[in-house]
């Protein structure tokens, strides 16, 4: 199929940016969206043109890497996938395809549709963890945990990191994120110790950060390429409640 | 020629490791703070050994080619990790792990090595669950095991279809625990370049920078590369876009020796390739071979009609279908190990029988699964696996049958590297996938896994401690001095090299030629003609592409063609040692396949007598042939038999 693209062009962080349109020809249905970029991009090596720059690895929907906002919506008009699982047949011959990167301040453009989403990292650094060294551990099996608790736990931690939550919300909030990781670690008891601990100083690097509040648009998990529940927010919030209160 | 010193401690297998541990040397705390250790790579052998080594006081800087140290590759891991903890209580012990691992691998892996391996796999699920790693439960609250191939337990450990995410997750949370406190240091979107040597020791690294284009000069005592696999030689795999085998490949010019490096795992379950854009190959996960029945049509005329359209699996009775690996292995079925279910699904498409449209594929089907156990279970068990595959080819697994074929996934071959993990350079070490040491020529499923964090938790924070004992007394030192220098300006001649060639093809159409070489000779089936013709072929396309690739723009800032051509330039030295290693290899075993050295029934015959060692390449100068070094194999605690995955 024959397309149109308009892509987010912009040299390097502190340059302005704007859009390019591209035209291209004879996608197949059955090839991924970001392979119908490689695409474009080997048509303009072969031109001696500047390649678009976009973040991608695995290609299998679970690293986090890729993002791209497309025709408005993170990962694209599909819900419960990555942009790298997005697939041609799901756009129409003809269409125009308008290509953005993630848009929210504390992920500046490194360039084109690249962003940096180290932000990410040092939220977790302030406490997204349980702080034990490697070494000797009582046996995986003495501590039994429900079924239900730790199927939940892992609901939540299926998080990728790749920040369609934040570049949807329009306070550019990280709240799904954030209370993701803590309520991994609140619904386990290894995370017990902590729990307080852990919830305040990623809450305030969160902030620190720049990231906005939750207005209760539910935008993020409408977008969640991993489906997480924004019940992990009100669990946060209650974690964040009981942490100052005692 | 340095002589190959495997290192493996003395005594009886089950007391090697605590021996060695028992009397090694040590660093105390306050010296520990005075020597820098290099990691490159934060997946599970990476993540784990830079936290761990962080949390013993050493001064840790870590790199990672991704903008995040939580998207190394490790991630994409679906199924599971083995452990010898036999909580279902169906007769697993370490000896049986050890022995299954060494079997799957074909007798070709160092046993102290494997034993050690099994040893500590168990350490590793009290460790993950400690850091919360949210592993699947049965409901009175205990951890859920389940089968994978070459086992006749249920050792595997799994957090649903995402092990790998979870076990990548529980690393990085210790390493961020550790870039908090201030003892490891991160440097992201970097890609090493190259090993610095003093006075015959690993002593830094060059690493670009991807964003800026810089060429970075580190420093440390030590290096650790956990770099992953090269299986991206071939193009087309199941590994990320940015996994490449450069940093092992130029250690491996700089004097660290190449283990086996024609052993390649080509898994058994794959999307098959659909078309000559596709980017990489998306695997599926082998648990699924747990509920789901390989089959293709008994008759060749219903294949032919599949493959033009005109019949549904589904529409095919049960007498007219072949469920081919039940068929020829009654003990294992369809939990065969990969090498042996690639070639078996290979064999069936050679010989007409595949579907698909282009008839490289064959059937998965879970309608059995789903009828005995309910759509239900089988959604809770492979539900994100599923949705998966659906989104790729649009086609819905619960109604219809999957299709799969075999592709290239993981790299049993890697940086040559002793008990201690140490390379033939001193002080640098490499962990994981990067290294050959544990699998053989063929590794089980769940087995990566447990490498990895092995290797990063349990064993490189002891043996690189022993080697760093002695460098107490070395200043931190400076990054500018000559070895340093000369190491930053040969990559920089390469660059300027690359960007001043400007001809006429682009970095990918050179990277596709080089893979199908590789895949239609280096592959699943190997021969001396196929082979001498791969080494030929190479040998021309690399003169091709330094005089006819094009790599626009400069190297002041981001690059992703020149990141690519850096990379390609290994790919189509290591692609010919790939060819070269099979070709001295005159047997058959594991996933090393060569078409001359097979039983009767199609099995693969090793020849033991000639080929019981680990063939370590060394690097004797450009265009020169490489000398190939042999380390014996001595098995001492297993008796060597041909593999049997027919009865029990």
């Amino acid at each position: 199929m024959d397309l149109k693209l308009k892509i987010w062009r912009q040299a390097g962080p502190d340059a302005s940016g704007k859009f390019v349109e591209y035209p291209i020809q004879d996608i197949s249905p059955e090839s991924s969206f970001l392979e119908m970029l490689d695409i474009l991009n080997e048509q303009l090596v072969a031109k001696g043109e500047d390649p678009v720059a976009f973040d991608h690895d695995c290609r299998e929907g679970i690293c986090g890497t890729c993002s791209l906002f497309i025709n408005g919506r993170p990962h694209g008009p599909d819900t419960a996938i990555t942009t790298c699982q997005l697939h041609m047949r799901r756009f129409k011959d003809g269409d125009t395809i308008v290509i953005e990167p993630w848009r929210a301040k504390p992920f500046p453009v490194i360039k084109d549709l690249m962003v940096d989403r180290i932000a990410f990292d040092e939220i977790i650094q302030a406490g997204g963890y349980v702080s034990i060294n490697t070494g000797p551990m009582p046996d995986a099996n003495v501590l039994p945990i429900p079924k239900k608790n730790a199927d939940l736990a892992m609901d939540a931690a299926s998080c990728i990191g790749c920040g369609a939550c934040v570049a949807t919300c329009k306070n550019a909030s990280a709240m799904l994120f954030v209370s993701a990781k803590v309520s991994q670690f609140a619904l386990l008891p290894q995370g017990k110790a902590e729990a307080k601990e852990r919830v305040r100083k990623m809450v305030a690097k969160m902030d620190e950060l720049g990231f906005g509040n939750c207005t209760n648009t539910y935008a993020c998990e409408v977008e969640c390429p991993k489906e997480i529940s924004v019940t992990n927010i009100a669990r946060m919030n209650r974690e964040f409640f009981m942490a100052k209160i005692s | 020629m340095a002589k190959l010193d495997s290192k493996i401690p003395e005594g009886a297998i089950a007391e090697k490791w605590t021996n060695y541990k028992a009397h090694q040397n040590l660093v105390n705390p306050a010296n520990k703070r005075k020597i820098d250790v290099i990691v490159i790579g934060t997946g599970l052998a990476g993540g784990a050994a830079a936290a761990s080594l962080g949390e013993l006081g050493f001064n840790v800087k870590v790199f990672c080619i991704q903008d995040s140290p939580r998207r190394a590759h490790s991630i994409a891991a679906q199924g599971g990790i083995n452990a010898a903890k036999n909580y279902p209580n169906d007769g697993d012990s370490i000896y049986r792990l050890f022995y299954d691992t060494v079997k799957g691998g074909d007798y070709r892996a160092r046993e102290a090595n494997v034993y050690r391996l099994a040893e500590v796999s168990n350490n590793i699920i009290d460790q993950c669950v400690a850091q919360g790693v949210p592993f699947a439960r049965e409901y009175g609250g205990l951890l859920d095991n389940r089968s994978f191939g070459g086992a006749l337990v249920s050792r595997t450990f799994y957090a649903r279809g995402q092990t790998g995410q979870q076990l990548l997750l529980g690393a990085y949370s210790a390493l961020s625990k550790e870039i908090n406190k201030g003892s490891v240091e991160l440097y992201t979107r970097r890609e090493m370049q190259d090993i610095v040597i003093i006075d015959g020791k690993a002593r830094g690294v060059i690493v670009r920078n991807l964003v800026t284009g810089k060429l970075e000069r580190h420093g440390a005592h030590a290096v650790l590369l956990a770099t992953g696999g090269y299986g991206n030689v071939f193009f087309l795999s199941t590994n990320a876009m940015t996994s490449n085998g450069s940093a092992a490949w130029r250690v491996y010019k700089k004097g660290a020796f190449f283990g086996n490096p024609s052993f390649v795992q080509i898994h058994p379950t794959c999307i098959p390739v659909h078309g000559d854009f596709q980017s990489k190959l998306t695997l599926m996960s082998e648990s699924l071979r747990n509920d789901g029945r390989i089959w293709v049509p008994g008759n060749k005329e219903d294949a032919e009609k599949i493959q033009k359209g005109e019949l549904k699996p589904t529409e095919i009775t049960e007498e007219n279908r072949d469920y081919y690996l039940e068929r020829r292995y009654p003990a294992f079925g369809n939990l065969v190990p990969r090498d042996v279910a690639s070639r078996a699904a290979k064999e069936r498409c050679d010989a007409g029988f595949g579907v698909g449209n282009t008839g490289l594929a064959v059937y998965l089907d879970f309608a059995d699964a789903i009828n005995r156990l309910g759509k239900n279970v089988i959604e809770a068990r492979y539900g994100n696996l599923f949705q998966m595959y659906e989104k790729i080819v649009d086609e819905n697994p619960y109604e219809t049958p999957m299709m799969i074929y075999p592709a290239i996934h993981y790299t049993m071959g890697g940086i040559w590297v002793d008990y201690e993990l140490q390379t033939t350079i001193p002080g640098l070490f490499a962990g994981g996938e990067a290294n050959f040491s544990d699998h053989g020529a063929n590794r089980l499923g769940a087995s990566a896994l447990m490498q990895g964090l092995s290797d990063g938790y349990f064993v490189l924070p002891y043996t690189m401690q022993n080697y760093l004992a002695d460098q107490i007394n070395v200043p931190h030192f400076s990054t500018d001095t000559p070895e340093f220098e000369k190491a930053e300006n040969g990559i920089q001649e390469m660059i300027d090299k690359l960007l001043s060639i400007q001809g006429d093809e682009t970095v990918d159409s050179i990277h596709k030629r080089l893979g199908l070489i590789m895949w239609n000779y280096v592959g699943m089936a190997r021969n001396i003609e196929g082979l001498e013709k791969a080494i030929t072929q190479i040998q021309e396309l690399r003169k091709e592409f330094w005089t006819r690739v094009k790599v626009p723009g400069s190297n002041d800032g981001m690059n992703v063609e020149l990141e690519k051509a850096l990379r390609l330039v290994d790919y189509l030295e290591l692609g010919e040692l790939m060819a070269r290693d099979a070709l001295v290899r005159n047997e058959s075993c594991g996933g090393h396949f060569r078409e001359e050295y097979k039983t009767d029934e199609g099995e693969a015959l090793r020849d033991d007598k000639a080929f019981t060692f680990v063939s370590a390449w060394e690097y004797t100068g450009e265009d020169k042939e490489p000398k190939l070094n042999k380390e014996p194999l001595v098995f001492e605690n297993i008796e060597v038999k041909q593999r049997n995955y027919k009865s029990a």
